[in-house]
């Protein structure tokens, strides 16, 4: 069994973001700063993690019928344990994050993730797609919120990048998500489109 | 609309009617209310306009450059793109906005969505919205005509605050006497290019004067002192409304097909319009007003589509 493109496909060819569109409303929601990203994107690997784990050990003994509500409790539990560890160790981005880390829960990528894979894989076949899931959602997250943090306040990572400039507000706000995702989904659509 | 669906048999005549023709068609009846702006608030109008037309012009050409398309300056609708964008920016702000915006007009606005006759949204408008959106401040300040440096409220904007220190006439208003954008504020210039586009049937009554009506119908029943007592005839002259009205909101692309359903959209716009005034947050809301129009336009035409001659009942 080959763990290596297991790992792989999450960045690349089935990245959640730009190839599956899954998850996109927290990406909406903090890409306002790439500090906000790699919070969330932290928060989000960390609960794929965990799920598909359990999901993986635990999908002989889960009836069909009520697999989902079942994944639902095993994914809450570790929003629940990453909630708790970010307002304890890091109040500041817990703040700035706000609803979105309790709504990882109802996050597509991870329901998905536990649905479409590690519901009939082996562990650590689900501990590799997890790992690749999560650093795919945390390099595109980050990727959109640099744009938006470098158009919409001219800094990066909280660092003036562009002095002088003056920052374009509607970046920073939601309708500036909205086109740098589309732009971004766009864009990759047409590289696909054309190395095929 | 029937009488323009009569199909004959050959030998046709051309009407020697082009996108082009059309295209620099609006521009030249755009002039008059340009020129005026120009006069009204100075040279610095005036560079406006060119780096909005200029920065339009280029973007178009590198863009079709870049995707290796068929280059088409010269059917003026980059030109008249940049033009409207500038008619609808204050005269005080810094040269880098327009150049921006005509980017965005022309880059996100229509070329993303695959060129002319494919945007969604008026491109000029949608950039005048992204505008206003990332740089307010500069978005809402405006001078008063024939001075550089007096800040001046519009009219609108003074009597959403509550106080309308000035008084103005009806004529101010007409002739463009009063803050405001650059190619809004003169009525009379933009009436007298309107003329010249029914005159040459570039557009037709149903979307401006179903606007007009609806905006003034509402004005007047919604007034300052219970109902029916506005004052329409202020508000139907002030603001951008006569430019969204004959120049904007009539854009071919943007706009219903049917007579039915340009009648639908005029009054959809009107209404809005005066509902943002009436009870929104801005003083303004004619740009508003056009875009999520823009947005329902193809709704409106699916719903008023011609039925097929003797096929019965529209499906």
């Amino acid at each position: 069994m080959k763990l290596l493109p297991e790992f792989l496909k999450g960045i690349i060819k089935q990245n959640p973001i730009f190839v599956l569109a899954l998850g996109l409303c927290p990406v909406l929601a903090v890409s306002t700063s790439v500090k906000n990203a790699l919070g969330m994107g932290a928060a989000a690997t960390f609960v794929l993690v965990g799920s598909n784990c359990i999901v993986s050990l635990i999908k002989k003994a889960v009836p069909d019928k009520i697999r989902i509500p079942c994944f639902i409790i095993v994914i809450a539990t570790f929003v629940t344990i990453a909630e708790l560890v970010m307002k304890a160790y890091s109040p500041a981005l817990n703040r700035a994050l706000g609803i979105y880390v309790s709504l990882i829960v109802v996050n597509c990528v991870v329901l998905g993730r536990a649905e479409a894979f590690a519901s009939h894989r082996t562990l650590p076949a689900s501990l590799v797609d997890a790992l690749g899931m999560g650093v795919g959602f945390t390099l595109g997250l980050a990727l959109i919120s640099a744009v938006r943090e470098l158009l919409g306040s001219g800094q990066l990572l909280g660092y003036t990048i562009l002095p002088g400039f003056q920052p374009a507000l509607m970046m920073a706000l939601p309708p500036g998500a909205l086109l740098v995702i589309g732009g971004m989904l766009g864009f990759f659509n047409l590289l696909k489109g054309r190395r095929e | 609309m029937g009488n323009k669906l009569i199909v004959t048999a050959a030998p046709h005549m051309h009407a020697h009617q082009s996108t082009a023709r059309i295209m620099w068609g609006v521009s030249l009846a755009l002039l008059p209310a340009g020129a005026a702006g120009v006069y009204l608030f100075g040279y610095a109008a005036l560079a406006v306009i060119g780096t909005a037309v200029a920065a339009a012009l280029a973007t178009e050409w590198l863009l079709q450059k870049m995707t290796r398309r068929q280059v088409t300056l010269l059917d003026g609708s980059a030109f008249l793109t940049g033009l409207l964008l500038a008619y609808n920016l204050p005269s005080g702000v810094p040269l880098w906005m327009p150049a921006v915006g005509s980017f965005f007009a022309i880059a996100v606005g229509k070329q993303i969505f695959g060129g002319l006759g494919q945007n969604i949204f008026n491109p000029a408008l949608a950039a005048r919205a992204f505008l206003m959106a990332s740089w307010p401040a500069y978005m809402t300040s405006f001078r008063a005509p024939g001075f550089d440096a007096v800040a001046s409220a519009t009219p609108l904007s003074a009597l959403k605050e509550g106080h309308l220190r000035q008084v103005y006439s009806y004529l101010d208003l007409f002739l463009g006497n009063k803050g405001g954008c650059i190619g809004e504020v003169c009525v009379v210039g933009l009436l007298a290019g309107a003329v010249f586009l029914f005159l040459k049937g570039y557009i037709t009554w149903h979307i401006p004067v179903s606007y007009l009506f609806t905006t003034g119908i509402l004005h007047y029943v919604f007034g300052p002192s219970g109902l029916f007592s506005g004052d329409w005839l202020f508000y139907l002259l002030s603001g951008g409304l006569v430019l969204g009205a004959f120049y904007m909101a009539t854009d071919y692309v943007t706009s219903p097909l049917t007579a039915q359903g340009q009648l639908i959209y005029g009054t959809g716009c009107g209404l809005l319009t005066a509902v943002i005034r009436l009870w929104g947050g801005y003083p303004e809301g004619t740009c508003y007003a056009i875009l999520m129009m823009n947005a329902v336009s193809p709704f409106i035409d699916r719903y008023t589509r011609g039925r097929i001659y003797g096929t019965g009942k529209m499906r």
